[in-house]
């Protein structure tokens, strides 16, 4: 096989993720850069979890981001909108770029931040109230209360997440009296409502059933078109089928950043292959 | 008897006891409120709700009582439901896990176990006498305040901690800032549990006697009070007053008394079971 194997692990990993930055593909160089991460670390207190990653990800692309449980990838996800920011023995190091803006900057809101970078849960966490009131949340917050922009705006919203037919009859009935898919495609459509240009997704499909699950997966396919998706997911299969690129994460490390078919069909670190072989502990 | 026969046994004689032991507070309840309505119902009229006090039992009235414990009930509302439910946000949204906090925390939960009276005489320094507020309306609503803090703070933070973290993260996952998630999302969602928390608190506040004789609340009242800052008694008093005296028509008047505040008590704690249940309809579960 490959000569990283005979290497210790450590040593291998640390090569590849100089390469994976280097690697990056330059052919789709029609699609600006959208998100970057210039040597990132990240400690929670002294428990270095991020280590020193480097990555670009391109506008109106799909990236998943696949590792085992505790590598890292979430807390990695989080860094783009920041939602780390709460926990409080959360430091980090190096550069997170967004449209080659610092956002860790001190001039930058987080507020604002967000507004532009919507996040999609693990599990589907609507507000307690109608369908309608989620929607128009992030609007609500802005100060907007124009009934016809509000309106307008729920619809738009839902047809984007698919789920206007599903429910434009009962926008005042209870969100939680969905199902769990439906209850996540309007997540969906709640993070859509801001219009933001980047959608950070946090395994949101790892509480759905197979069928839920493929209508989130086409969704994502539909709006590839207009934003940046990054992907957190568990499931090989899911991160085949709707990235372009996939980002495997180990013990804090990335390992392997190339196009999906790439990863998946021709790994080239032995740990990316056992992983996605399932050959791992 | 063999072992078996003994354990059957045992399980029959806990089981039992325990019956008896649910049962003896609801018993002697019962028997307390059923010989307080014999020797009090019949002294209930509209003359008895209406009248100022008099040294004849006859004549006397108990409007000066209630009406003063419903001016209490709604002075200390408005001062300790906003103290308490802000400082319960702070301490449960803002405060960083430190020692301080936790010093903090410690204290108040310890506050909610100090015996009323001593809040009586910490009342009577500082409201009374270093604020000059005699013994008025204000300075009795302001030492039931604290009186009841810890307890609307406990009892608030208890319902901000159950409102689930998903909610809030996807709040601030919209770009909401932490006051317009404590607005529109902790602040619902918790708010039965903040009413019936408040309520209970208020209904207690209601109900004491001891720290608002200490500040002087005096139980010889012959006018209703107009303002805060008038001079006043309270049910409780009335009925300590009552009963303190040797004629018998005095004490149909305390068990009178007594019926009038376990209304009030009853009224107040089944609005807190109306509120909770509104609004945990209102939200959309």
């Amino acid at each position: 096989m490959e000569p990283s194997k005979e290497k210790s692990a450590d040593n291998a990993n640390l090569e590849k993720q100089k390469e994976s930055s280097i690697s990056f593909d330059f052919t789709d160089s029609k699609k600006e850069i959208k998100l970057e991460s210039k040597n990132t670390n990240v400690f929670y207190g002294d428990n270095h979890v991020i280590k020193n990653v480097n990555l670009k990800i391109r506008e109106k692309t799909v990236t998943a981001f696949i590792g085992p449980s505790g590598c890292g990838k979430s807390t990695f996800l989080r860094l783009f909108n920041r939602m780390n920011d709460y926990i409080e023995s959360f430091h980090m190091k190096g550069e997170i770029l967004i449209d080659k803006k610092d956002i860790y900057d001190g001039d930058i809101r987080v507020e604002d931040l967000r507004k532009n970078v919507g996040m999609v849960f693990q599990k589907p966490n609507p507000f307690p109230k109608s369908i309608y009131e989620n929607v128009i949340y992030g609007l609500k917050i802005q100060g907007i209360k124009d009934k016809k922009i509000l309106q307008a705006a729920v619809e738009e919203s839902l047809i984007s997440a698919a789920l206007w037919d599903e429910v434009k009859d009962q926008l005042n009935k209870s969100a939680l009296a969905l199902s769990g898919g439906q209850q996540q495609r309007l997540c969906i459509a709640r993070a859509l409502a801001v219009k933001p240009t980047v959608l950070l997704m946090d395994e949101p499909a790892s509480a759905l059933d197979p069928i839920a699950t493929s209508k989130i997966e086409e969704l994502i396919h539909v709006l590839k078109n207009d934003y940046t998706i990054v992907i957190v997911t568990h499931n090989m299969q899911q991160a085949g089928r709707v990235s372009d690129k996939t980002a495997f994460f180990y013990i804090g490390e990335l390992i392997e950043y190339e196009n999906t078919k790439d990863v998946f069909i021709n790994p080239k670190h032995e740990l990316t292959e056992r992983y996605i072989t399932g050959r791992f502990g | 008897m063999n072992n078996a026969d003994k354990n059957q046994l045992k399980d029959v004689v806990f089981k039992y006891l325990g019956v008896f032991a649910s049962l003896i507070g609801i018993i002697l309840l019962t028997i307390f409120i059923a010989s307080i309505i014999s020797d009090g119902l019949k002294r209930i009229d509209w003359q008895f709700l209406t009248s100022l006090p008099s040294r004849k039992a006859d004549r006397a009235g108990i409007l000066t009582a209630w009406t003063g414990s419903l001016w209490i009930f709604f002075l200390t509302a408005l001062i300790s439901i906003p103290l308490g439910i802000a400082a319960a946000i702070y301490l449960e949204e803002y405060s960083k896990k430190n020692r301080l906090s936790r010093i903090l925390e410690i204290n108040i939960t310890n506050l909610a176990g100090v015996p009323s009276v001593i809040y009586g005489i910490l009342g009577l320094e500082i409201f009374v006498r270093t604020w000059k507020l005699g013994g008025s309306l204000l300075a009795g609503a302001f030492t039931l305040s604290l009186l009841i803090l810890p307890i609307i703070i406990v009892a608030t933070r208890e319902a901000i901690k159950a409102v689930p973290a998903t909610i809030k993260e996807a709040s601030f996952g919209m770009g909401a800032t932490k006051w317009q998630t404590i607005w529109h999302q902790v602040l619902p969602s918790s708010a039965g549990g903040i009413a019936t928390g408040v309520i209970l608190a208020l209904s207690r506040a209601v109900g004491e006697a001891a720290p608002v004789i200490v500040i002087g609340a005096l139980a010889y009242v012959p006018f209703v009070a107009q303002s805060p800052m008038d001079e006043f008694t309270v049910l409780p008093i009335q009925i300590f007053n009552w009963v303190s005296r040797p004629d018998a028509g005095f004490i149909t008047n305390a068990a009178a008394g007594i019926i009038i505040l376990l209304a009030v008590t009853f009224l107040l704690n089944g609005i807190a079971v109306y509120l909770r249940y509104r609004w945990q309809r209102h939200l959309k579960w």
